[in-house]
């Protein structure tokens, strides 16, 4: 496949893998970009030039040290819990639908939904913040009545990725979906 | 239409054999349970496949051959085919791998009504839909060209992690299958988990029939465990017979009557007895435990009583070391003596100008007179008392033997006793400041020219005669220039019960804690994260040309935030009922506070 260039909402790019296993398996994956040093830095420098300040009126050492455990202590749980690093779809033709992203630390969060329970795949439209952004999102069904949409699960959601990423996404998914 | 494999793992490289597994209904899925191999006897194998169906309860059958050729065993083709025709069902798979190849290939004979097998080659290259002119066939139709080429994907799974595991959310009982049919991965755990009894050959048994599947190694400790099993019904009778006893002291009249059962229902201590009482009935019940939910929940009321006692048992061992308890006696008594002082002084300042204000002198001097009298008479109580302290806490500390909760409980209760005299204070300071605010509520109203409604429950209108007026109005002014001294009265004694009831509810949570906290369910998400799944996951094994699509399927476990929330042990709640607005609203009103529920407003 060639290879477009995809952004996100925000403009940053970010990378789309297309990954064709069989007629009835493939899998996307889309990579957030990686953290800049420089807000990093910011962020870091922020903290201890606060600490300082601190340190300065009070002349209390704990200070010091406990600002240096406190931005550790940020960037571990940031990585950990924040930062997606890529997030994956695989879709196996009537088998299913597995969700799953990665964190920077290396955690993974998985999640599979069983093809008895999907409705369709779709791109909707919500509001965020000031803007109008698309998503793709998995309709499940209700067990109760065939017809109805139970809830919705949104994929791509913390890299969230523009329209022409979301299509060329899409249009693959409702090939395998028909096929079954 | 696509067509799914459940595949053992430990059948991979088995030797050529049967495929032993179940079709699921409704889905278009097979799970291969057991591989049995070359040389069997049709019939021998038709029996044992008939009693694993009795045993187990699931429709087991024969699904297909499996071959893995080793060398010069070459030509099977036919022999395969024949089998097919020894064991009649629907579909006929035959799966096939080659040595040296990672990948299987898969070929699915389906017999149509009139008993004629046809054949359908799923190898993606030939495309060809081949017409088996076998067995019962005589006429040759030109059919089932127009039919879809049949894939295959095979999921591979780990026998002994799916049976073993457990699917959340759990289902209790047998659903109604018409109104919620059960998934396809549910149907498939559950078909792994009750063909059981077909996992309990051995490899080396000496049977007619040879078979790979799921093996357990065999356990080290499984003598401790027999054992252990063994020990546990005389156990489990002589509590029983134990608590039988305790219930029938519990149960005897004196017990009923009423101020000590009031009292026993505001003691912590007397509360957890029979809380523990409780968790004991359930663990000695000679039932066992049905169903996965009953098991965890008994597991872990066990493991928290064991943990429980084992933090009491290091408890006593602290007190009782050195000398501890005389320690802690003749600390005791100097720091209730030393809180009667400060509350004396506390007094005395409020008796003169606190923080500058000016009171109403008379009122002002009364009260403190009033509560410094109470503190004389809590001083000559706890000396009365000293001498006995050290025994008191001797015995109380031997308590700890039944577990930390109960040394807290009691812990709890004594902070309650000693601190009686702050809670007297509380309760004459709330009651007076709590006259003057309704009072002067009602006298505002009478101001206003309104009065309450007692039937309708509402402020009415009222016309109000001079004289009523007059006085109603009189009795406001002294009232509202009285507040200030009894505010402040009763704010001061506020926050010491306050600070009270801050420490005992620390105490409570951490005992509701230690009781409640699933220690086991956590333990066996840590150690054995495949018990408790969420779900599963899969992953992309192996891409080679011309070869059905591997998946591994891996289960997903469980959350710990779902763990500790799906199987704590429900225990009598003593977090605060209602909100922090609803308790300031309280304090502000000087309606009282307590560290406990009422009974009546208890809620699960």
């Amino acid at each position: 496949m060639e290879d477009e260039a995809f952004t996100d909402i925000n403009g940053k790019a970010i990378s789309l893998d297309c990954q064709s296993h069989s007629g009835l398996c493939r899998e996307f994956t889309v990579s957030s970009p990686k953290v800049s040093v420089g807000k990093v830095m910011v962020y870091t420098c922020c903290v201890w030039l606060l600490a300082y300040t601190v340190f300065f009126f009070t002349e209390n050492t704990a200070v010091l040290s406990s600002a240096i455990l406190i931005t550790l202590l940020g960037m571990m749980l940031h990585i950990h819990f924040v930062k997606v690093d890529h997030e994956s779809l695989l879709v196996i033709g009537s088998l299913g639908i597995q969700v799953s992203s990665s964190y920077a630390s290396g955690r993974e969060t998985t999640k599979f939904i069983e093809m008895s329970k999907i409705k369709d795949i779709v791109i909707n439209e919500a509001i965020y913040m000031h803007q109008i952004i698309y998503y793709l999102c998995v309709l499940l069904k209700d067990p109760s009545e065939p017809d109805a949409v139970s809830s919705v699960v949104p994929l791509f959601q913390s890299s969230k990725p523009r329209l022409n990423c979301l299509v060329k996404v899409y249009k693959s998914c409702q090939e395998i979906l028909s096929k079954c | 239409m696509v067509l799914k494999i459940f595949f053992p793992q430990c059948c991979n490289r088995a030797d050529s054999g049967l495929l032993v597994g179940r079709w699921i209904s409704g889905h278009d899925s097979a799970v291969v349970l057991a591989v049995i191999h070359y040389p069997f006897i049709p019939g021998q194998v038709k029996q044992y496949v008939q009693q694993m169906q009795a045993k187990s309860g699931v429709e087991l059958s024969v699904l297909g051959s499996w071959s893995l050729p080793k060398e010069g065993q070459e030509g099977m083709e036919s022999f395969l085919r024949d089998l097919s025709t020894i064991f009649p069902q629907q579909r006929w798979l035959q799966i096939h791998r080659e040595i040296g190849k990672t990948g299987f290939t898969c070929e699915v004979l389906n017999r149509d009504q009139n008993g004629r097998v046809v054949q359908q080659e799923t190898k993606k290259k030939s495309k060809k839909v081949e017409e088996e002119d076998g067995e019962a066939g005589g006429d040759k139709e030109e059919q089932e060209e127009e039919e879809e080429e049949e894939k295959v994907i095979f999921v591979h799974y780990e026998q002994r992690k799916v049976m073993l595991s457990q699917l959340h959310p759990i289902q209790n009982g047998v659903p109604d299958p018409k109104t919620d049919p059960p998934s396809e991965l549910r149907q498939m755990f559950q078909t792994v988990a009750t063909s059981q009894p077909l996992f309990f050959m051995d490899r080396y048994d000496d049977g007619p029939l040879k078979s790979t599947h799921w093996q357990s190694e065999g356990r080290e400790a499984s003598i401790i465990v027999e054992l252990l099993k063994q020990a546990s019904v005389p156990l489990c009778l002589l509590i029983s017979w134990l608590l039988s006893i305790w219930t029938w002291i519990c149960n005897i009249r004196i017990f009923s009557l009423y101020p000590l059962r009031w009292l026993s229902s505001k003691l912590s201590t007397c509360v957890q007895l029979s809380y523990k009482t409780e968790h004991m009935r359930t663990l000695s019940s000679a039932k066992p435990a049905a169903g996965h939910t009953q098991f965890m929940r008994k597991a872990n009321i066990l493991v928290s009583f064991l943990v429980d006692v084992a933090l009491g048992m290091l408890l006593i061992s602290w007190l009782y070391r050195d000398n501890h308890i005389a320690m802690l006696a003749n600390t005791l008594v100097p720091a209730a003596d030393h809180v009667a002082k400060e509350l004396d002084e506390l007094l005395q300042w409020l008796m003169g100008a606190p923080a500058g204000l000016k009171m109403n002198r008379a009122l002002d001097q009364v009260l403190g007179r009033f509560f410094l009298y109470h503190i004389h008479l809590w001083i000559s109580y706890i000396h009365l008392m000293s001498p006995f302290i050290e025994g008191i806490l001797w015995y109380g500390g031997l308590s700890a033997c039944l577990g930390l909760t109960f040394a807290l409980s009691l812990l709890s209760d004594m902070v309650a006793l000693l601190t009686f005299h702050i809670y007297c204070f509380y309760v004459y300071g709330a009651r007076l400041y709590c006259l003057k605010i309704y009072g002067l509520s009602s006298l505002w109203r009478l101001f206003r020219g309104k009065k309450w409604n007692v039937l309708r429950q509402r402020v009415d209108s009222c016309s109000y005669d001079l004289d009523q007026l007059f006085i109603g109005t009189l009795l406001f002014t002294v009232l509202l220039f009285l507040l200030p001294t009894t505010a402040l009265y009763y704010l001061v004694f506020t926050l010491l019960r306050l600070v009270v009831v801050l420490f005992q509810g620390v105490l409570h949570l951490s005992v509701d804690f230690i009781n409640s906290f699933p220690l086991f369910a956590v333990g066996l998400r840590i150690f054995r994260p495949y018990r408790l799944a969420e779900g599963v996951k899969f992953r992309v094994l192996c891409e080679e040309p011309g070869t059905a699509l591997h998946l591994l399927m891996e289960i997903n476990p469980l959350k710990f935030s779902t763990v500790v929330q799906m199987y704590r042990t429900p225990t009598y709640s003593c977090y605060p009922k209602d909100s922090w607005a609803a308790l300031v609203k309280k304090l502000f009103v000087g309606e009282l506070i307590y560290p406990w529920r009422h009974k009546t407003i208890k809620t699960e």
